[in-house]
C-alpha cells in the first residue's frame, strides 16, 4: 500500500516536472514572439500550440493555419528516435540502481557504433546472409559497449577510482580512438559526394534492421523493429533487476559493498558486471541507431561526444531510474525532439526552444525528490514516523 | 506560576505524537543547576524525541519548556543555541578535513571586517581546555585524531558557545574504557564549574557512577525520577524495561563436545602498519561451549575475525571447521561450511540499510533453492520466512517485513542480524560485540539466545570488549593482546583485575601456541 503510494507520488512528481517544463517553454515562446516583430502574437500562439501538440501536427492547411491530426510520419520518427534514448536511459538507470553513476554512456555508445559499423560493413553480404551480418553487428555493438563500460568498472572495483572520473576519460578516449580507427578504414563514404566526413550507411552492404511491419502503420517514417527490441530489453532489465537473485546481488553491492561482501557476494565482480551491462545497453543503443540503414555516422568525432549518451542521463533521471518508466520518458524525450523539428519547419522559431524545455525538465527532475516530499505532505497531513519512534507492532502480529 | 530558579531547564508535560504512536506522552523532565541528570530508556523509549523537542527540531503538541523558570518557545536549533543549550550528538558533527580549531569555531566565527579572527578564538579555546582539562591539538585535522579526542572537540564546541546546559547523547557508545573514565572526569569537572548536564544513556554502570538523578522513560511514557544514591541497577532496569531483568546471565555448566573450530598458527598482516595484526594464533572451540576472545579494542580481534570469516586473507595458518579445511575458501563457502557470523559493525557489514527488512533477512540465504528457482527470487517465500523470523525473534519495526532497515532502531537492527544468523542453524556461531550499543532488555535477549545456541550443541566464539559480558557469558576466556593470545582463563576462577592485567599486556602465560 505504502509503496504503491510512493510510486504514485513518484510518477506525479515526474509529470509535474514535465508540465512545468512545457509551461516555461510556452512562456519563453510567448515572450520571444512578442518581442520579435516578425513573429508577433499569432506566431507565438502557433509556437505554443506546437509545443503541446507538435506530435500531432500535420502542417498548415490551405488557409495557412496550423492543422492537427494523426501524423504517422511524426509518430514513426518519434519511435525511431526514442530507440537509442531508451537504451542509453536504461544504461544510466541500471548503473544508478547498482550505486554507480554511468556518465560514460557516450563513450560506450561510440564503442558500439564503431564495432557495429565495422561488422556490418566489412563482412560482404554477397558471402554471408545480411540477416546473419545484422545479428553479428548487433552483438558486436553490445560487446564493444560492454567492454568500454567494464573499463571504468574495473578501475572502480580493483583500484577504487571514482567511476565518474574514469567514465569522462574513457568517453574522450573513445572519441579519439573511433576517429582514428575510421580515419584508417576504407569505410568513409566517397561514392555519395554531396556530404563529406560520413561513414557508409549499413544499407550499402544490404544490412538494415527489419521494419517488422511498423512502416505499414507509420508510413513515411524511419521507424523500424528497433523500438520493439528496445522495449523488450527494458522489460528484461526490469525483470533482471527486481526479480532475480542476480539483480539482488548487484543492488546489494551497490547499496552497501561491505555488507554484500560479508554475505559472500563477489563485490568486485558485481561492480564490473554492473558497468559492463550498462555499457552493453549503450552499445546496443548505438547498434540499433546505425543498423537502421538510414542513418550516417560522422566519423571525425574527436571533438564531440554523441548527445544520445548524455540524454540518457536525463531520460533515466526523469524516470527515477525505473526501467519500465525509462521507456516512457525515452518516448517523451524523442517527442520533444519531433516537436522541435515541427516548430522549425512551421514557424519562425528554431528547434532550440525544445532544448530549453528539456533543460528545464531535467533541472526540475533533479528536484523530483522535493516534489515527492511536497506531494507526500500534501496528500496526507500525517507525516512519517520518526526514525527512533517505534510504532506498535500492528502489522507484525 | 511561581518562578522556580532551582531548575535551569524544565520540560513540563511534553506530548509529541507521530502517526500511530505517542513518542512522548506527558513527559516531565527537570534539570537542576549543576547536576548530572541521566535520561534512561530503551531504544525507542522517546529519549531522542524529547531531546529533539528541547532542541527545537520538533514542536510538541502539548506541554511547555521553561528556562530559569520562564516559559520559552524553541522553534529551531538557533533558539536552543541562544538559550545556551548545547548537545554532543551520538554521531559527531565534525568536518573531517578541517582542523580542530576550525571545527570549534565553525558557525560561531569571530570576524573583523569579514576576516576571521582566529587568534582570539584560539586564545579562548586554549583557556577553556586548560580550565576543564580538555586536551586537544588545535591544529590537527579531525580525521587524524582519535574518537575520544573528537568528542572533546565536540565538548569544546559547546563551551566555546558559552552553553550552560550540555546534552550528551550516548557519549560512551564509541569510546574505549580509558576514554570513558576520562569523559566521566571531564563531566564532573563541568558541573563543578556550574554547567548542567543531561546525560542520555542506557548503560546502567555509567549512570550509577556519574549521575546525580535519573529520569526513566519507557515506551514514550514518563516512569519516574529517582536519586541515583538511593537506587540500584536492578531497580533502574526494572523501571526501564517494565519487568525484572536478569543482569547476570543464567546458564548451566558447559558440556563441551567434539571440536568444531580448530585454528592453528593463524597470522594476519595489518593494513595499518608493517607488523602482523594477528600473530600465530591457535585455539580450538568445541561444540557446546562459549569461548570468548577478550581484549582492548585494536589488539587484532577485528583482523582475526575477518581472517576467520574470509573478509581478509591470512598470511599463514590453518582453519579447520567441522573437520574441513576452510583456510582458502571464499566467504560464501565458509558460511556454507557451517559458520554464522554476527559482525562487529552492523551498519557496515551486517545490513544493507536501504534494503527492506525482508531483503536483509535473506542476505545470507537468497541463493538457496528455498528462496529462488532458476535465478528468480521467490518473493512469497522470502516474505513468509521473514515474517516467521520477525515473530520468532521479536524484531520490531514500523511496517513489518517491508520496513526499510535504516529507519529501525539499533536494537532491532541487531535483533534482525541475530535472527538471520542464528536461524541458519550452523555449528559455529561467531558473534563479535553482539550487544554493542544495545539496552539491557536487548542485551539480556541476545545473551539468552547465545546461551541457547550453546545448549543446543553449537560452538560459540564470542569477541567482546565488555569485561562484564566476557565474564558472565563465556565458558572459557582467551585474552588477546597485540595480536597474540596471551592467556586462557576460566571465568569462574579469574577476577576483572587479573583479566585487566592480561589485556594490558602486563601478564602472560607462556607456551600458549603449543595448544591446549
Amino acid at each position: 500500500m505504502k509503496q504503491n503510494k510512493q510510486a504514485f507520488n513518484g510518477v506525479l512528481a515526474t509529470i509535474l516536472s514535465i508540465l512545468i517544463g512545457l509551461f516555461v517553454g510556452a512562456l519563453l515562446t510567448l515572450i520571444t514572439g512578442l518581442c520579435s516583430p516578425n513573429i508577433g502574437l499569432s506566431g507565438a500562439l502557433d509556437g505554443i500550440r506546437l509545443i503541446f501538440l507538435g506530435l500531432l501536427s500535420t502542417g498548415r492547411n490551405a488557409m495557412g493555419a496550423l492543422s492537427f491530426g494523426f501524423n504517422p510520419a511524426s509518430i514513426g520518427n518519434m519511435l525511431f528516435r526514442a530507440t537509442p534514448l531508451i537504451l542509453t536511459g536504461l544504461s544510466v538507470a541500471l548503473a544508478y540502481k547498482t550505486g554507480l553513476f554511468n556518465i560514460g554512456a557516450a563513450g560506450q555508445y561510440l564503442a558500439g557504433t564503431c564495432a557495429t559499423l565495422f561488422v556490418a560493413l566489412e563482412i560482404p553480404s554477397s558471402v554471408v546472409p545480411p540477416a546473419v551480418i545484422w545479428v553479428l553487428a548487433f552483438a558486436a555493438g553490445i560487446l564493444a559497449g560492454a567492454l568500454w563500460g567494464a573499463l571504468p568498472g574495473m578501475l572502480k572495483a580493483f583500484l577504487n577510482i571514482n567511476e565518474v572520473l574514469a567514465c569522462i576519460m574513457t568517453n574522450w578516449i573513445a572519441a579519439n580512438l573511433v576517429t582514428w580507427i575510421f580515419d584508417l578504414s576504407n569505410l568513409k563514404n566517397v561514392t555519395e559526394g554531396t556530404k563529406t566526413g560520413y561513414i557508409y550507411k549499413t544499407t550499402f552492404n544490404n544490412v538494415a534492421t527489419p521494419k517488422l511491419g511498423l512502416d505499414k502503420i507509420f508510413p513515411g517514417s524511419q521507424v523500424n523493429g528497433g523500438i520493439l527490441i528496445a522495449i523488450v530489453i527494458a522489460v528484461l532489465v526490469y525483470l533482471m533487476m527486481s526479480k532475480t537473485t542476480f539483480g539482488y546481488e548487484l543492488k546489494a553491492c551497490g547499496s552497501n559493498r561491505f555488507a554484500a561482501k560479508y554475505a559472500g557476494i563477489k563485490d568486485k565482480r558485481s561492480i564490473v558486471l554492473s558497468m559492463a551491462l550498462a555499457g552493453a545497453l549503450s552499445g546496443a543503443a548505438a547498434s540499433l541507431y546505425y543498423l537502421s540503414g538510414n542513418t550516417e555516422f560522422f566519423w571525425s568525432t574527436y571533438q564531440s561526444l554523441p548527445a544520445a549518451g548524455f540524454n540518457g542521463i536525463a531520460v533515466a533521471l526523469l524516470a527515477s531510474c525505473h526501467p519500465i518508466a525509462v521507456v516512457f520518458t525515452g518516448l517523451f524525450m524523442s517527442t520533444l525532439n519531433i516537436i522541435g523539428l515541427q516548430i522549425t519547419n512551421l514557424t519562425a522559431y528554431n528547434e532550440y526552444i525544445t532544448d530549453v524545455i528539456i533543460a528545464v525538465i531535467v533541472y526540475l527532475s533533479a528536484f523530483s525528490l522535493l516534489f515527492r516530499n511536497l506531494l507526500a505532505k500534501a496528500g496526507k497531513k500525517r507525516e512519517t514516523a520518526d526514525a527512533n519512534a517505534e510504532p506498535a507492532r500492528k502489522e507484525v502480529a | 506560576m511561581a518562578e522556580n530558579p532551582e531548575f535551569v531547564i524544565e520540560m513540563l508535560h511534553i506530548t509529541k505524537e507521530f502517526p500511530g504512536i505517542k513518542a512522548n506522552d506527558d513527559i516531565t523532565l527537570q534539570l537542576r543547576r549543576g547536576e548530572i541528570h541521566a535520561l534512561l530508556g530503551e531504544n525507542g523509549a522517546g529519549k531522542s524525541t524529547l531531546m529533539s523537542v528541547l532542541f527545537g527540531l520538533y514542536q510538541p503538541e502539548r506541554g511547555e519548556i521553561r528556562k530559569d523558570g520562564k516559559v520559552v518557545k524553541i522553534h529551531d536549533p538557533n533558539d536552543a543555541t541562544r538559550l545556551h543549550i548545547g548537545m554532543v550528538h551520538q554521531h559527531f558533527q565534525l568536518v573531517d578535513v578541517f582542523t580542530v580549531l576550525d571545527n570549534i569555531i565553525l558557525g560561531a566565527e569571530d570576524t573583523r571586517m569579514g576576516f576571521l579572527e582566529k587568534r582570539r578564538a584560539r586564545k579562548k579555546i586554549e583557556e577553556l581546555s586548560e580550565r576543564y582539562g580538555l586536551h586537544v591539538d588545535l591544529d590537527a585535522l579531525v580525521e587524524d585524531i582519535s574518537v575520544g579526542m573528537q568528542q572533546r572537540v565536540e565538548i569544546l564546541k559547546m563551551l566555546y558557545r558559552d552553553n550552560e546546559i550540555l546534552i550528551f547523547d550516548e557519549p560512551t557508545a564509541v569510546l574505549t574504557q580509558q576514554e570513558i573514565d576520562e569523559l566521566m572526569k571531564i563531566m564532573k569537572g563541568l558541573t563543578h564549574e556550574g554547567k548542567s548536564i543531561l546525560f542520555i544513556s542506557h548503560k546502567l554502570n555509567e549512570i550509577m557512577e556519574i549521575s546525580d538523578r535519573v529520569s526513566v522513560l519507557r515506551k514514550g511514557k514518563y516512569i519516574g525520577t529517582v536519586n541515583t544514591a538511593e537506587t540500584t541497577k536492578e531497580e533502574l532496569s526494572r523501571m526501564m524495561v517494565g519487568r525484572p531483568v536478569q543482569l547476570v546471565v543464567d546458564k548451566t555448566e558447559a558440556a563441551p563436545g567434539a571440536p568444531i573450530l580448530e585454528i592453528s598458527g593463524l597470522t594476519v598482516p595489518s593494513k595499518l602498519h608493517k607488523n602482523d595484526a594477528v600473530k600465530n594464533v591457535s585455539f580450538t572451540v568445541r561444540a557446546g561451549e562459549i569461548v570468548c576472545i577478550a581484549g582492548i579494542d585494536g589488539n587484532g580481534q577485528t583482523e582475526f575475525v575477518h581472517a576467520l570469516t574470509g573478509l581478509e586473507k591470512a598470511s599463514a595458518g590453518k582453519i579447520v571447521l567441522n573437520g574441513k579445511d576452510i583456510t582458502h575458501d571464499s566467504i560464501r563457502r565458509r558460511a556454507q561450511a557451517g559458520m554464522s557470523h554476527i559482525p562487529e559493525d552492523r551498519h557496515k557489514h551486517g545490513l544493507v540499510l536501504d534494503f527492506t527488512l525482508e531483503q536483509n533477512m535473506v542476505l545470507q540465504r537468497y541463493y538457496e533453492p528455498a528462496f529462488q528457482s532458476g535465478g528468480f527470487i521467490k518473493f512469497d517465500e522470502v516474505r513468509r520466512y521473514s515474517e516467521e523470523l520477525i515473530g520468532k525473534f521479536d524484531v520490531r519495526s514500523g511496517q513489518g517485513a517491508v520496513t526499510v532497515v535504516r529507519s529501525m532502531s539499533g536494537g532491532n537492527q541487531q535483533k534482525a542480524i541475530v535472527a538471520r544468523e542464528l536461524d541458519r542453524n550452523m555449528p559455529l556461531v561467531v558473534a563479535v560485540q553482539p550487544t554493542r550499543g544495545l539496552d539491557v532488555g536487548a542485551i539480556e535477549y541476545i545473551h539468552k539466545q547465545l546461551v541457547a545456541q550453546r545448549d543446543a550443541g553449537k560452538a560459540v566464539l564470542l569477541v567482546s570488549l565488555e569485561l562484564e559480558e566476557v565474564l558472565s557469558l563465556s565458558d572459557r576466556i582467551l585474552v588477546m593482546y597485540d595480536g597474540e593470545i596471551v592467556g586462557e582463563v576460566d571465568p569462574k576462577k579469574t577476577t576483572p583485575e587479573e583479566l585487566g592485567l592480561y589485556m594490558a599486556g602486563a601478564k602472560r602465560q607462556e607456551n600458549k601456541e603449543d595448544g591446549e
